[in-house]
């Protein structure tokens, strides 16, 4: 296409534009765009840059509060964890590139995950995830495994930030579009923190990192539309990551950025040069003139449309103070990359790209930015799925045959053999990773540590959108709690199929307005996030998956808990369980689907005053030293944390089971707000439940030998559940 | 006791070893930049793991021709003590100080895990010599080419002169003892004169204070006693 040429509807429609949007540019512009102009409006009205189908329902989101120093709207959110020192961390999907080229598709959401916290000033220090991937005997499953693993561990242990946590699930609703949500968090000191807005007219704009080429041209347009037979023609959309080069430019710019010559930064993500000029332009309320011809690049006759559009990764476009320019490119020099003064910040509110001795694109920024469509897009639920009994999903399963069943479904098989190939330990700060409910990771040189989580329970959502948003919330909130430390603040990545089905956009805003309630109530508002949308293969749905990546802090890690039983004699208690209680909720849950080969159901009712109450009396008592181990219940319900305490530690338990007609609902149900924990005396601890007038009580006790007996008649050796739980996923991938 | 530590582009362990051996003897190591030719003397030159020149033609094959790595050779060829941890080991190997080549983990995959060490030491290197032979010591590893080869003469070599370290040896851990498919579980080597140690563990990822071992404190207090 030429690059002069007049654009027509058509052209805009191939970009993903509708009618409606391509009629605003006319009016807003006054005459017709060319390419350049006509690419650079599609890919920030995409979806995936303006959020225009969901922005009305996250507005409702809290995002506030005394530990905020930033909400979202920036690269990454910002919380205060005292003694000077912030925490800056966001979560964002790279399920369409991840479909198409499973390994780069994986590294450079990564990659691009990273240089969205260090933008912001702060060192990296952990990287988490959540995946889905299609059913374990899909033809492609094992290939998208493998490839997205090692390209996670690929980009991640290469650049020497450690991969601490995250969840993995299988599901047939991703056979034809795998979900790969990258977190990461950094570390920095509350009062350097970096941003975007651009300052000082005739400032210089300068171009560091990576080379330009021709890979990921209109990723962010791609990300914006659902997927169909021949996406996988569009390979060539797809980045290709390089974290050696995003390693020096990480060190690069920290060193940069303490040497005090950054007035504002800003990486190039989706949308590359074309988002980073427009945003940090716009949110200075200033205007940008590039001289494209100034930008590195690896191939020859790049046009000013694929300059804009290019999504090759490693690269950071900033704003430097002019009399520190010299420090700036010594630094640049001394890690070998690229630093090139591309043009300068000026007053005219436009963007004005020079190519070729001539004007290649000029236009005002405020439509680009303040025009984003915003839709509010209609919906219309499904409905309410029924409350299934214990009765109508209990079978004549053993108890032992049930658990050992459930502990080698690819649900909750250990994930083992994916997360050793991610480098956990370096950095020297991992305290806890993979193994339990949260990660934990010392805030260097301190006596402090994160625990960091992402969780999300997409059966449930799909069921009941509300119910299911709020429980992701719930149970990132219980991962947090059950190692000590106090639940700060969330990022989120909402993953759905297409708004503008109504089903689709009711997930959406059922899944929002839940997450929001449990925000509220939990005190922990959403800082950053992303919103993934269009997910769906022929117009097949996935189910729907709003992750949870949730920080809290402890203030002295040696303080913190895992889920591993502790010492022979400890005493098991149950909390958030009346001990009268002989049943459960099966509906929807693991056991469900596994063992009695029913889906769907609504989902276990989320109690947010429970879970606030329970949360908060499981941190104090780890604190007080009375809990020495804990594990939150959640899929696979109790006998299943159970085992997963017993594996950690070692250690075998007796425990007591009620009389029951519904014994696999009591031993099996995904009832929320429950805790497992070992505790340090017994009778104190009654006392204190009882006390705090909460329901819980002894219902084991750990012991020497490697068994679990469940009842009068059950035992199963640790040694048949762990080889069934750990050789699951190699099997699987064999 | 001065100790330097190399950093090499793409050097990602050079600060968690500096905070490590700073632990043990209360002194700061040097951190050298790959393109200084020279360097002060010093006790011990250690190469931290990590992705150097991102790996890029072979492990370590880059950084053995940084002006940094001249002046460890001097250090070296003048009996100068050197450790080489992960990449460093790579980098040691590249250099011919150490003999033989890390290949590709036998599954071809990226291992991170905790895993079992036996000190084989015959030897009476200075580095090692505080340690009894046949003690055990747990460390964790984090490489995707780990897998030790060498020559049938090298290895010969190596046994005779009781130049083999450390093996890997049966872990509690689930999974295979010998993780990578290293010949003859080798996880660490020798030079001939003992004074320079290659090894695939990372000491200083086990150095206690809420690391789930500390031995690795111990095996890096026995090289710098040693060393001093």
């Amino acid at each position: 296409m030429l690059e002069n040429a007049e654009m027509r509807f058509a052209d805009a429609e191939a970009m993903g534009l509708s009618h409606d949007e391509w009629l605003l540019i006319l009016k807003r512009l006054d005459r017709t765009p060319n390419l350049c102009e006509l690419g650079i409006f599609s890919a920030m009205w995409s979806e995936h840059c303006s959020y225009k189908s969901s922005k009305k329902w996250l507005k409702t989101l809290p995002t506030e509060g005394p530990q905020v120093i930033q909400g979202p709207g920036e690269n990454a959110g910002v919380v205060d964890i005292g003694d000077g020192l912030a925490i800056v961390f966001k979560i964002e999907s790279h399920n369409h590139p991840s479909y198409i080229e499973p390994y780069q598709g994986a590294a450079t959401g990564v990659g691009g995950i990273l240089r969205d916290v260090f933008t912001m000033g702060a060192r990296p220090i952990a990287l988490l995830n959540a995946l889905r991937f299609g059913e374990e005997d899909h033809k492609k499953t094992k290939h998208f495994v493998s490839g997205v693993t090692a390209g996670i561990g690929g980009y991640g242990n290469c650049i020497g930030i450690p991969t601490v946590g995250g969840e993995v699930n299988f599901h047939k609703s991703y056979n034809g579009n795998i979900l790969v949500n990258a977190m990461a968090v950094g570390l920095a000191h509350a009062d350097r923190i970096f941003y975007s807005a651009a300052n000082g007219a005739g400032n210089p704009v300068i171009y560091v990192g990576a080379k330009t080429g021709r890979d990921g041209i209109h990723g962010a347009t791609m990300a914006s539309t659902e997927f169909s037979d021949e996406t996988e023609s569009k390979r060539p959309t797809v980045q290709v990551g390089d974290p050696f080069t995003g390693k020096l430019l990480m060190e690069a710019c920290l060193e940069l950025m303490a040497a005090d010559a950054v007035l504002s930064i800003q990486d190039m993500g989706a949308a590359g040069l074309t988002s980073s000029s427009v945003e940090m332009a716009s949110k200075g309320g200033l205007g940008m003139e590039i001289d494209l011809d100034l930008v590195p690049v690896r191939e020859t006759q790049m046009s000013a449309y694929e300059i804009m559009l290019s999504e090759s990764q490693e690269r950071m476009l900033m704003v430097i103070d002019p009399e520190q320019a010299e420090t700036a490119r010594a630094i640049f020099d001394k890690w070998d990359l690229d630093f090139m003064p591309i043009g300068r910040v000026t007053n005219t509110q436009r963007l004005v790209l020079l190519k070729d001795g001539g004007v290649a694109c000029d236009i005002p920024l405020a439509p680009l930015v303040d025009d984003a469509p915003e839709y509010d897009r209609p919906y219309r639920p499904n409905e309410l799925q029924p409350v299934l009994t214990s009765a109508s999903l209990i079978c004549d399963f053993p108890v032992k045959d049930a658990l050992i069943k459930l502990m080698s479904s690819a649900d909750l098989a250990s994930r083992r053999w994916i997360y050793e190939q991610y480098d956990s330990d370096v950095m020297a700060d991992t305290l806890a990773a993979s193994c339990g409910d949260a990660a934990l990771v010392r805030v260097h040189g301190t006596n402090k540590a994160l625990a960091i989580s992402t969780d999300c329970t997409p059966r449930y959502v799909e069921a009941d959108p509300f119910e299911g948003g709020a429980q992701a919330v719930a149970e990132a909130w219980r991962n947090i709690c059950a190692t000590g430390a106090k639940p700060l603040a969330i990022t989120n990545n909402l993953n759905f199929g297409n708004p503008e089905k109504q089903n689709i956009m009711a997930q959406i805003v059922g899944a929002i307005n839940g997450m929001g309630k449990a925000c509220k109530v939990l005190d922990t508002p959403v800082v950053s996030g992303n919103v993934s949308l269009y997910n769906e293969t022929d117009s097949m749905a996935i189910q729907p998956c709003p992750v949870i990546g949730m920080v809290g802090l402890i203030n002295e890690w040696q303080t913190a808990v895992g889920i591993g039983f502790t010492s022979v004699g400890g005493a098991i208690f149950i909390i958030g369980q009346p001990a009268d209680c002989a049943d459960g909720w099966l509906g929807n849950s693991v056991f469900a689907k596994v063992v009695a080969g029913r889906e769907g159901g609504a989902p276990p009712p989320v109690d947010l005053d429970a879970e606030k109450t329970h949360g908060q009396f499981v941190r104090e008592q780890i604190a007080f030293g009375q809990i020495k181990a804990a594990h939150d219940i959640s899929d696979g319900g109790l006998l299943v944390a159970l085992s997963e305490m017993a594996l950690s530690g070692n250690l075998g338990a007796d425990i007591n089971i009620p009389e029951s007609d519904t014994l696999l609902a009591w031993a099996f149900g995904e009832d929320q707000a429950r805790y497992l924990v070992q505790v340090e005396d017994a009778v104190k601890f009654q006392a204190l439940l009882d006390e705090h007038n909460l329901e819980g009580h002894q219902i084991g006790i750990t012991k020497v030998s490697q068994i679990l007996t469940v009842g009068p008649d059950v035992t199963i050796s640790l040694e048949e559940i762990r080889q069934c739980y750990e050789s699951k996923l190699p099997q699987m991938m064999a | 006791m001065r100790v330097a530590i190399l950093v090499f582009p793409g050097s990602n362990c050079d600060r968690d070893m500096m905070v490590a051996v700073e632990t043990i003897t209360g002194r700061r190591p040097a951190l050298v930049w790959h393109k200084d030719s020279q360097m002060d003397p010093v006790d011990l030159i250690i190469l931290p793991g990590g992705f150097s020149f991102g790996d890029y033609l072979r492990c370590g094959a880059l950084a053995a021709r940084a002006p940094v790595v001249e002046a460890m050779l001097d250090h070296a060829s003048r009996g100068g003590a050197v450790l080489g941890v992960c990449n460093g080991f790579q980098i040691l190997l590249e250099t011919g100080l150490l003999p033989g080549t890390l290949i590709r983990n036998e599954r071809l995959k990226f291992v991170c895990r905790s895993v079992n060490l036996q000190l084989q030491h015959d030897h009476g290197s200075p580095l090692l010599s505080t340690l009894d032979p046949g003690h055990s010591l747990t460390i964790p590893i984090a490489h995707n080419e780990g897998n030790y080869f060498a020559q049938k003469d090298d290895l010969e070599m190596l046994r005779q002169n009781g130049q083999i370290a450390f093996k890997y040896i049966a872990s509690p851990a689930f999974g295979p003892d010998n993780p990578n498919g290293a010949t003859d579980n080798i996880a660490g080597i020798l030079s001939a004169n003992g004074r320079v140690l290659g090894m695939m563990p990372h000491p200083e990822r086990a150095i206690g204070n809420g690391h789930p071992s500390s031995d690795g404190k111990l095996l890096l207090r026995a090289i710098l006693q040693g060393v001093a």
